[in-house]
């Protein structure tokens, strides 16, 4: 089972998305301890009549994404909060146009 | 200021009966231009009703399940569980239970259209949610954009007014031409007014410039649902299901042809309460759940 | 030696004429729907304040959107290396430039000869230049140079959806609806602008000395914003919207001297 998330946006100057795997995803807060901007919080997620503690970005940074993570170069494939994921449940999709 | 006026209204299906031993639920779905709130008998659509949100959210609750109720004979501690979502999911007073939009839209596109369904593009007055899901309606994969204005209705009633085409009609209009033009340049609603304005005045038609746009908001939004994985069978929801203009342009972009819409007018479900169906649906679950335990 | 440089915008073109390594004149005229015509104009009107006339410039070259329609031009710069040019002549020891105009906005870092190292651009989405407050300022009916001033009375930014123009603009209108103060949408406004801005030039890395220019460069409540979104003091020239057509006359020597 997959329950993939894709959290930030696509507008004219590209599409800029940090997408988190809720069923892989532990809970751990690796990623949050990582994250040098607190875009990444713990929040429960209701998967299969279960609430589950997965990660996600905050509400606030959802519409600002590309903003706040582009100083982490998430194009590189080496953001912290992905080298940070045991799971490999987290992952960033940054294509500016 | 809505962007596709609709009528509010609620609707019984008056040959279903319910008893006190019936598992009934509702769903309420407060949206930032509509709420609805669907109530089910055990898992079954009974009655529901639309209407406009207005300024107060938590009111806006009340009064959409109010609605729904009227004519039932139902009083609110006849639930067994109520689950709100939405825009406003925080502000459903009375629901035992918050859930996200997209669960319930996704559960709702299930019971409406039926297993077959994997993906659902939903496109509102203000945002855009892909989605992809398995047979039972849990979503597999989701996106939200109400970052950026294109392709929302807003961003069509942008062109509206600028070409001064009456909202309803933007859909047949951007058909009416002979050959389709290539799309504008720009995905950004501010720029490509002004590219717009560019094109009017090198002489292109008002059913050309808006064919333009419109088949570059479409090619956005195929890009969209693509990021989440395209699945038959696709179905459009939201105000933009409406637009024929775009649906068949989305229909292109992706190489896949739509589920028709129900007609709810003939005692079928509009999609508009796929939300507040999914929630209902939940809350039945959550309290069959609740009662093994 | 008299260059002249061309900056062919989406907004405005502006022309520079620069004799012996100093500004003489400065020439504007709208874009509108012949930018040719309009950079001509500009440049006929920058010449004729200088008293010189075309076959007296021993370079010109163009920058900005339109660069290639510029008529009469020997060379272009990209828009990037113009501000770097300009930066350095106008504050010898800036380091990074933003430059924020009508439907982009840019930050260059460059070292101490005004060339361009590394850039960052933003472009496309109105939201991150120029034309937001622009919108903005039309839906709250209010002047777009009073919009600096009406924002400096307010203390706090009110919460409005500052990702999108058309977004934006709907919010306003029922915020005034709702009678809200309009200084501290105003505010909201720049705010909004100065963190996107910032968190751009962050990617470079903040060298300073930093200098702001384009055309928002003159307006009090995005420079009051962004030096409060970047803690840092923010140079402004006195002309901030001609930093690219000064740019490109700078460049024009250069390349005069090469032929």
């Amino acid at each position: 089972m997959v329950i993939i998330t894709h959290y930030g946006y696509s507008d004219g100057s590209g599409e800029y998305y940090i997408v988190i795997d809720a069923d892989k995803c532990i809970g751990c807060a690796k990623c949050i301890v990582q994250c040098p901007q607190s875009t990444l919080e713990l929040i429960d997620m209701l998967i299969d009549l279960e609430d589950k503690t997965v990660a996600a970005v905050t509400e606030q940074q959802r519409k600002n994404i590309k903003y706040a993570c582009s100083p982490c170069k998430p194009e590189s494939g080496n953001a912290p909060c992905v080298m940070a994921c045991e799971q490999k449940a987290i992952w960033c999709v940054w294509n500016p146009r | 200021m809505e962007y596709w006026r609709w009528q509010e209204y609620h609707r019984i299906f008056s040959e279903k009966k319910w008893k006190n031993k019936d598992i009934i639920t509702a769903g309420v779905d407060v949206g930032s231009v509509g709420s609805k709130a669907a109530i089910l008998i055990d898992g079954e659509v009974y009655s529901w009703g639309v209407m406009r949100t207005g300024s107060n959210s938590p009111d806006s609750a009340k009064k959409a399940l109010d609605w729904a109720m009227e004519g039932t004979g139902l009083r609110v501690n006849d639930f067994k569980y109520i689950v709100g979502t939405g825009y406003g999911r925080v502000n459903v007073p009375m629901a035992n239970k918050a859930i996200t939009e997209i669960a319930c839209h996704a559960k709702g596109a299930n019971y409406i259209w039926g297993p077959s369904v994997r993906t659902v593009l939903d496109v509102g007055g203000q945002d855009i949610k892909a989605i992809h899901c398995d047979e039972t309606g849990r979503v597999t994969s989701f996106l939200m954009n109400d970052k950026c204005a294109a392709g929302t209705g807003r961003g069509m009633e942008v062109f509206a007014d600028l070409l001064k085409i009456p909202i309803e009609k933007i859909g047949e209009v951007s058909l009416n031409v002979e050959e389709e033009p290539p799309p504008v340049s720009c995905t950004c609603v501010a720029f490509a007014k002004t590219e717009a304005m560019g094109l009017l005045r090198k002489g292109w038609s008002k059913e050309k410039v808006l064919a333009a746009y419109t088949h570059a908001m479409a090619i956005r939004m195929g890009n969209l649902v693509k990021r989440v994985g395209l699945e038959k069978e696709f179905v459009i929801t939201g105000g933009q299901s409406k637009n024929i203009g775009i649906v068949s342009r989305i229909e292109t972009a992706l190489g896949v042809k739509c589920l028709p819409m129900p007609d709810w007018r003939d005692n079928g479900l509009d999609p508009m309460i796929a939300g507040a169906i999914g929630a209902a649906l939940f809350g039945k679950a959550l309290y069959e759940k609740a009662q093994k335990s | 030696m008299i260059t002249v440089g061309i900056d062919l915008g989406t907004q405005t073109v502006k022309a520079v004429v620069l004799k012996d390594g100093a500004v003489v004149s400065r020439g504007k005229a709208f874009s509108g729907f012949d930018p040719a015509k309009s950079a001509q104009q500009a440049v006929d009107e920058a010449l004729k304040e200088a008293k010189f006339s075309l076959s007296d410039v021993n370079h010109v070259t163009a920058t900005g959107s339109g660069m290639e329609m510029a008529p009469n031009a020997n060379s272009t710069i990209s828009m990037m290396g113009a501000d770097a040019q300009a930066g350095v002549f106008l504050f010898p020891k800036a380091r990074t430039i933003i430059d924020v105009g009508a439907e982009e906005a840019r930050a260059v870092k460059c070292d101490d000869n005004g060339i361009m190292m590394d850039f960052v651009v933003n472009e496309r989405c109105a939201a991150g230049a120029g034309a937001f407050i622009e919108a903005m300022a039309r839906a709250l009916e209010v002047k777009l140079e009073d919009m600096g001033p009406l924002s400096l009375k307010a203390e706090r930014a009110s919460p409005i959806n500052a990702s999108c123009v058309i977004f934006g603009e709907s919010d306003v209108v029922t915020l005034i609806h709702r009678q809200e103060s309009k200084p501290e949408i105003a505010r909201a406004i720049f705010d909004a602008m100065a963190d996107r801005i910032s968190s751009m030039v962050h990617r470079l890395g903040v060298n300073p000395d930093v200098v702001l220019v384009g055309g928002v460069a003159k307006d009090v409540g995005f420079v009051a914003s962004l030096k409060r979104k970047l803690s840092i003091d923010v140079l402004i020239p006195e002309y901030p919207e001609y930093a690219g057509a000064l740019g490109a006359a700078l460049v024009a020597v250069r390349r005069a001297k090469k032929v």
